[in-house]
């Protein structure tokens, strides 16, 4: 296959990813129109809800499938081939896959039925995004990305920025969730002077309907928030303050230079940092943790983002070329003083 | 928080305290990740000096404040240093007494059973027929083989497990300072400086050869490795397919160099390419830019070369390479001084000057003539800046616009056939100029960054410690048997969790199954 097959195959793939993810959402927008007015506790296991929500499920595997073919398209329409990891688009590309991969093989084992219509919808809108504003056709590498370290710090970035993202997601519905349960345990207080005890129980007993009502508690919630950033701190730790170092040291020679990506990659460590702190801090738990972690997530974002729109050539982490070669000169009279 | 009535000493030990909490440390994170924008917004001296001197001279009324506000080193401020310095005190703070509760708590025996367990929000209880000794002595061995730490007392067994949790923080948290440590090695002993090496042109080592030069405060003279090395080659691909999204980029430079580790030393050659520098007894060199030295020669009125060699150019855009550069003769009386553009691949069209790529396809220099005083005697000046204030543009009226407009009679030392003349005389007797020749020049940094491995060790250091305080998760468990009256033993299992995130209920299930497994296996 040329290079050309490969990236009209990757497109094609995207495209076809698109509509795939599309289905997939409204299957579960279908699933979940049912299961709004049913109890929470009552999730039929036969029927038309339940294949829809199968329906959905088996849409969003394929979708995946469908997503890492592009991915793989892109790597091999690349001259030298090579990760797919040279520009904005890639990386995107890249990270929502992590999303929807990490989504399916936690399904299972964290219960994540409940997930399932937030991820695709959220995976569906980046990867639209992806292909409308930041499509870019498949270009060589800029001479200083082309390292072994590519591979290494952005997979990790990658991996981190998918699983920051699962997280973030997590943590809003945590706050919503945080915040119903409050106005219900208001309600109840409000029952005890008028109807006495025995309606309070009754009021419990009824199991409530609405989506909200099926999203775990939000003890759970904040569990598996965390779970999620103690996973990806410590990736995003190993490619923002290991590997991006080593990396910068061989290719610019310095390992930190305050770079625009550099210290927004900073400042994101350190704010997930105070997020994995403020979880055990009294008067910080719960809200305040999930709105840290939330800024957290909107400094990545705007890394990712806003340093390559708005700081592009001021960063030497720009994908489309290598800045100028800076020359500041000096005399050598200035020289000498400088020792 | 307000500070209560106190005397100095109990003053003092309430801002310790306050400053040494957790919700201190919290804070100064947050503040330090604020304080950590405006040097990503304001161009900063130290990282890229061109910008920041071009934002000073477009903002005249902004930039005294910003200047007060140490805005352009937003890192060696002040403001920035004291909160990461408070931050450091309160971490160092924070681990000292955490250091000394860890050690006991290390050699310390498994709490002892609370009296209910069946009280604490994670429990268990059964019925057995086995007596009460063979019940400890089995749960002991089960939680032994899960990895805990095993006492058995007053009819109990306390168990604990994931010691190294705590551990791990410490060594996060201590193995920063290493970090911080070693990056401050690397300010202080540490030097980086570039240079431009035109083709055939060599480097030494030395101080006075150096175009910028940045060293830390403990850095002297007898510091610098006596090394040397020429350029003996510079090769670059140009992307020239227009069907290419990337056409006119440069890529796989690779600059043939020979270089000497100390002099009388042995010469030995090296490809220098980007990522793959050169590293001579732990200094290392680096290939970091490359453009274009025309080599011109001047001759005053009355014949004499008074200007002759490479002048190096600065490409002002990576696509073309369109180059500014200046020439200076001032041996001349008076001084000439030159300053205009190259144009590697002059487009042809004398009403558009410009270059439609980057390779030395049809190479022009187009530049205006200046006669006068360079201003060199007044002190250090640029070697890329032209000081106009006592100088004369030569035929300086629009009808009458005098320009260099010269390609040169040889690109890298062949004759190049396209070009009829290269030389051109300047207006009112002043002299003239030739365009000889076009050498390519590479940027090279050289750099000596003491620490670097401290750095990094720390920082390997601290992933592993947290990934042990995030994974490890540290818990007590308790199995009590009491012999009833009617013969039966009652089993009770509790366990806490000790981390922030960790649930126990399986591990019960899991130990509860493995007592009964065995007792039921006794019995039949």
């Amino acid at each position: 296959m040329t290079n050309e097959a490969w990236e009209t195959l990757s497109d094609q793939a995207a495209t076809v990813c698109g509509v795939v993810y599309f289905l997939a959402l409204l299957s579960y927008s279908a699933q979940w129109a049912s299961l709004r007015k049913l109890p929470a506790d009552e999730t039929p296991q036969s029927g038309q809800v339940a294949v829809w929500g199968r329906f959905g499920l088996l849409l969003t595997g394929l979708g995946c499938a469908v997503h890492l073919v592009s991915l793989v398209g892109r790597g091999m329409a690349a001259d030298p081939n090579r990760v797919p990891w040279g520009n904005m688009y890639e990386f995107v590309l890249s990270s929502s896959f992590v999303v929807v991969l990490a989504f399916l093989v936690f399904y299972r084992k964290y219960r994540l039925d409940w997930l399932s219509l937030w991820v695709v919808g959220l995976v569906w809108i980046t990867l639209m995004v992806a292909m409308i504003l930041l499509h870019d056709r498949v270009a060589p590498l800029a001479e200083s990305l082309s390292s072994p370290w590519l591979v290494i710090h952005v997979s990790a970035a990658v991996l981190a920025t998918g699983i920051f993202t699962l997280g973030g997601l997590v943590s809003i519905l945590f706050l919503i969730k945080e915040r119903q349960e409050k106005r219900i345990a208001v309600r109840e207080a409000e029952l005890v002077p008028v109807g006495g005890g025995g309606d309070v129980a009754a009021a419990q007993a009824v199991p409530r309907t609405g989506i909200l009502a099926r999203v775990p508690s939000s003890k759970s919630l904040d569990r598996l928030a965390y779970r999620l950033h103690a996973f990806a701190f410590p990736v995003w730790t190993f490619a923002v303050l290991i590997a991006g170092p080593i990396w910068a040291q061989v290719a610019w020679s310095r390992y930190w230079g305050w770079d625009a990506k550099e210290v927004w990659a900073f400042i994101t460590w350190v704010v997930y940092a105070a997020y994995l702190h403020a979880r055990v801090t009294a008067g910080w738990k719960g809200r305040n943790a999930a709105i840290v972690a939330l800024i957290g997530f909107v400094t990545l974002l705007f890394n990712f983002i806003g340093i390559n729109y708005f700081f592009g050539g001021g960063s030497k982490h720009s994908y489309a070329e290598d800045a100028p070669a800076v020359v500041q000169v000096i005399s050598a009279a200035e020289l000498t003083s400088q020792l | 928080m307000a500070a209560p009535d106190l005397g100095f000493v109990e003053m003092m030990r309430w801002a310790w305290r306050q400053l040494t909490s957790m919700r201190t440390a919290l804070i100064l994170l947050l503040l330090l990740a604020l304080a950590a924008i405006p040097g990503s917004v304001v161009p900063q001296s130290d990282v890229d000096a061109m910008r920041a001197n071009n934002w000073k001279a477009d903002h005249p009324d902004l930039t005294p404040i910003y200047e007060k506000l140490g805005l352009f080193s937003v890192y060696d401020s002040v403001w920035f240093s004291a909160i990461y310095l408070l931050l450091v005190v309160s971490l160092v703070g924070c681990i000292l007494p955490r250091l000394r509760v860890y050690w006991r708590g290390f050699r310390a025996a498994p709490p002892k059973a609370p009296r209910n367990l069946t009280r604490l929000p994670d429990s268990d209880s059964y019925l057995t027929d086995a007596p009460t000794d063979e019940v400890l002595e089995r749960a002991a061995e089960v939680l032994r083989k899960r990895r805990f730490r095993v006492v058995v007392a007053d009819g109990a067994v306390s168990a604990e497990r994931g010691y190294l949790r705590e551990a791990g923080n410490l060594v996060f948290h201590g193995a920063l300072l290493v970090v911080l440590a070693g990056v401050a090695m690397g300010s202080l002993m540490g030097y980086q400086g570039g240079v431009i090496v035109w083709k055939d042109g060599s480097f030494s080592n030395n101080l006075t050869q150096y175009d910028d030069f940045k060293a830390g405060r403990f850095v002297g003279v007898e510091d610098l490795d006596p090394f040397r090395f020429t350029v003996d080659d510079f090769d670059v691909e140009w992307i020239d397919d227009p069907t290419n999204p990337r056409y006119g980029m440069a890529r796989k430079f690779v600059a043939g160099i020979r270089y000497t580790e100390k002099p009388g030393a042995e010469e030995k050659s090296y490809d220098l390419r980007v990522n793959h520098p050169l590293s001579v007894d732990g200094t290392d060199v680096f290939l970091i830019g490359h453009g274009y030295a025309p080599v011109i020669t001047v001759r005053d009125g009355e014949g004499e070369i008074v200007s002759s060699g490479p002048v190096p150019f600065l490409p002002e855009d990576q696509a073309t390479f369109t180059s500014f550069g200046v020439v200076k003769a001032s041996g001349a009386t008076p001084q000439i001084g030159l300053e205009g553009m190259l144009y590697p691949t002059y487009s042809g069209d004398p009403n558009n000057l410009g270059s439609v790529f980057g390779s030395l396809g049809n190479p022009l220099i187009s530049m205006q003539a200046y006669v006068g005083d360079l201003g060199l005697a007044s002190g250090s000046q640029s070697v890329y800046v032209l000081d106009k204030t006592n100088m004369k543009l030569l035929g300086g009226t629009t009808e009458n616009l005098f320009r260099v407009d010269l390609c040169p009679a040889k690109i890298d030392g062949e004759e190049n056939a396209r070009c009829e003349t290269s030389t051109v005389e300047l207006p009112d007797g002043a002299g003239s100029v030739t365009f000889e020749d076009i050498k390519p020049w590479v940027r090279v940094q050289i750099s000596q960054t003491p620490g670097k491995m401290v750095a990094l060790g720390g920082m390997i250091a601290a992933l592993a410690g947290l990934l042990a305080s995030l994974f490890i998760r540290p818990r007590r468990m308790w199995v009590r048997a009491r012999r009833e009256d009617d013969g039966s033993t009652v089993v009770e299992v509790a366990a806490l969790d000790r981390s922030s995130g960790g649930e126990v209920g399986e591990e019960i299930v899991e130990v509860v199954a493995a007592l009964k497994g065995e007792t039921v296996k006794e019995e039949l």
